[in-house]
């Protein structure tokens, strides 16, 4: 058992996989030598040297273009863009290239990379550094997204990540990078399209990814000193999508809110909403409530970026409001 | 194209080549490189009393950034990134603008009347782009204006930079594209970016002229750049200037240089300080005294204080400014969330 945090959690996870594939490689801006901006990578040159492990040009669309050459070739890759919001720099490989090839060969050819990037806000970064853009990658089809929001999970579900044999996109998020957690020692291994009960309760169901999971667990211990039971699901996967325990949960709780740091249109939230709302609308006893980001694009002044974000306040405020 | 970076001042301030300006002119342009530094420093220290966000000093590159933007007209626009404060002061953004950025305040966005100069680029190498488009639309309007780019050598590494040139080259844009190689883009040396002899090289490949100016040094810098907006006003398209420089501080206030550089390389580099240089050739031109020199130091330092002091007590930017900002008219469903959000 050792304490570990988030940003040594990556470390530890991409390092395992690395140590059990030695053909695995993994590439990005200022990730070897460095260690990362998030230092999220440090020791990993060390460890495997700079034929695996490796500092690139600044060139997105490079990185993900070779990740998907080489992945056709058998080579398994981890390609790391520093901030998720420079994915768009680097969209036509996402969306258009490593999503669709394996389609377009009739699945004559696999593309196992992970996607690893630091989403999401809290730095002070402003509109073009901090945005949640799980969402951009989440309407594509051909790619699985992970947003893991525990030390344990990153590992766990980087293994995962990485023996996929389909393209998936990491989204690590910046404001957790601190947080820590006591881990087995050992490999850790988890399974992609698995959301996590974190809390159970009667009421509502709260359904939160990467920060806004710890957010939506300590609204959940607020509403219980105000006698609302609340069940809290961490999705942990986007794509693939756990339906069961999100139906199953309200099913039992017949209420739905989905707490989602992506701006308000076309959030995940909504997916969410859409299936719940067919699949278990007879069960639902209130409308289902989605508490987003507004649809702006991120302030970066310490007051704003707090009032834009929904804060544990916020959940609080929004559930209660509702619940009249 | 020599890769020999040309060089009007020595750095022991010896002038071995022409320059078109006058010794007024250069003590200007000196207290501009001063002002800069005096900027920068103070930047850097309320960084690290939590006043400002990331800030990326520009230290050692004053010498690019007022040379360059001094060959610039009114009209001109100057589009540069994260570590152009000092370029795009001179032209007009204010230190005020560029500290309020670094607040987070979007208000430091907006530029006084008439100054064309773009918020710095935080992504790189997009603003290499605009800058095709704003001298195709001064072209478009009937307008001689001329755009000024600046960006590091990490930069032409982005897909960006190739069609920005190739665009501009081919729609022989008003398009002035100015390197500061500065040895380093975060961690990663020049020589692992790119494997072309030199940056300038580049040009050649997209049929544009490409110049190497030694980037510590005023006159030279200035001579390059004037010549490039020159013949991109006559309408005779873009040039690429590679300046060799360095960056003497870490890549930003979060970074840790000692990571990936020896102190070593740094001290050398020091020892070519562009202000040093310009500073001992004014000596020896009888046109540099320690008092002028306190004088414009104390003079900047207040005034900067001054700008710090009424930008911090500006009433908060407010939840309602940034719907407001976003569109011409907010959206029906964007005034029901503006609603939502004022009341908390
Ligand atoms: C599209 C994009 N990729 C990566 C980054 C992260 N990043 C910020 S600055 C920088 C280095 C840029 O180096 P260079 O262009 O040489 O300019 P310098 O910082 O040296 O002035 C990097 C990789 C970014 N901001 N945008």
């Amino acid at each position: 058992m050792a304490e570990l945090s988030y940003r040594d959690a990556v470390s530890r996870g991409i390092a395992q996989e690395m140590r059990r594939d030695p053909n695995l490689v993994f590439l990005g801006e200022d990730v070897a030598a460095a260690g990362g901006v998030f230092k999220t990578t440090v020791g990993l040159l060390d460890e495997f040297g700079p034929i695996r492990v490796r500092d690139t040009p600044i060139s997105e669309q490079a990185i993900l273009g070779a990740a998907a050459g080489a992945a056709m070739t058998g080579v398994p890759v981890i390609a790391e863009i520093m901030f998720s919001d420079f994915l768009a720099v680097c969209f036509d490989l996402v969306a258009n290239e490593i999503a669709k090839l394996r389609y377009m060969t009739d699945g004559q050819v696999s593309l196992p990379i992970v996607i690893r990037t630091a989403n999401g806000a809290g730095s002070r970064f402003g509109a073009q550094h901090s945005q949640s853009v799980e969402n951009w990658c989440m309407m594509i089809p051909g790619l699985k997204v992970v947003a893991p929001s525990t030390p344990e999970d990153v590992i766990g579900l980087m293994a995962a990540s990485v023996r996929d044999p389909d393209p998936v996109v990491f989204f690590e998020h910046k404001s957790l990078m601190a947080t820590k957690a006591t881990i087995p020692d050992g490999e850790i291994v988890d399974e992609l399209g698995k959301a996590r009960t974190l809390r159970a309760g009667t009421d509502i169901t709260i359904v939160a990814l990467a920060l806004m999971v710890p957010r939506a667990m300590a609204a959940a211990d607020r509403l219980a000193e105000q006698g609302i039971s609340a069940e809290v699901i961490d999705l942990r996967t986007l794509v693939p999508l756990d339906t069961r325990t999100i139906l199953h949960s309200v099913e039992r709780t017949g209420r739905l809110a989905t707490v989602e740091e992506n701006p308000r249109l076309c959030g995940w939230g909504a997916e969410i909403a859409s299936l719940v709302a067919h699949e278990a609308f007879w069960n639902l006893d209130a409308p289902i409530v989605r508490i987003t980001t507004p649809h702006i694009p991120l302030p970066a002044a310490n007051n704003l970026e707090d009032a834009t974000i929904p804060s544990v306040d916020k959940i609080v405020d929004t559930i209660v409001s509702e619940w009249a | 194209m020599s890769p020999e970076p040309r060089q009007i001042l020595a750095p022991d301030g010896t002038r071995h080549g022409e320059s078109s300006l006058e010794i007024p002119a250069i003590r200007r342009l000196y207290q501009a490189m001063l002002s800069a530094r005096v900027f920068d420093r103070k930047a850097s220290a309320m960084q690290r009393q939590g006043r400002l966000a990331t800030y990326s000093p520009f230290e050692g590159q004053e010498a690019c950034q007022i040379g360059s933007a001094a060959a610039l007209s009114p009209q001109d626009w100057v589009v540069g990134s994260y570590r152009d404060g000092g370029a795009m002061w001179l032209h007009g953004y204010t230190w005020r603008n560029l500290l309020l950025g670094r607040t987070g305040d979007e208000r430091g966005g907006r530029t006084p009347d008439g100054v064309r100069v773009l918020p710095p680029s935080i992504t790189v190498g997009g603003h290499m782009i605009h800058a095709v488009g704003l001298g195709w639309g001064e072209r478009l309007q009937g307008s001689d204006g001329v755009a000024l780019t600046l960006f590091g050598d990490g930069a032409t590494s982005e897909g960006d930079f190739h069609e920005a040139m190739n665009f501009a080259a081919v729609f022989e844009t008003p398009t002035v594209f100015f390197c500061q190689n500065n040895g380093w883009a975060i961690s990663m040396p020049t020589e692992r970016q790119t494997r072309s002899e030199t940056i300038a090289h580049k040009a050649v490949a997209y049929g544009m002229e490409g110049v190497r100016v030694d980037g510590n040094d005023l006159l030279a810098v200035y001579e390059a750049a004037t010549a490039a907006v020159a013949k991109a006003r006559r309408g005779d398209g873009p040039t690429l200037i590679e300046a060799i420089t360095f960056r003497v501080g870490p890549h930003t206030t979060a970074d840790d240089p000692g990571r990936y550089r020896s102190e070593g390389i740094v001290a050398e580099w020091r020892e070519r300080d562009p202000l040093e240089r310009v500073r001992r050739y004014l000596v020896a031109q009888d046109a540099w005294d320690e008092a002028w020199q306190r004088e414009i130091e104390e003079a900047e330092s207040r005034a900067i204080e001054d700008i710090v002091a009424d930008a911090e007590a500006l009433p908060a930017f407010t939840p309602r400014e940034i719907f407001d900002g976003m569109y011409a008219e907010p959206t029906a469903q964007l005034r029901e969330q503006r609603a939502e959000a004022e009341r908390g």
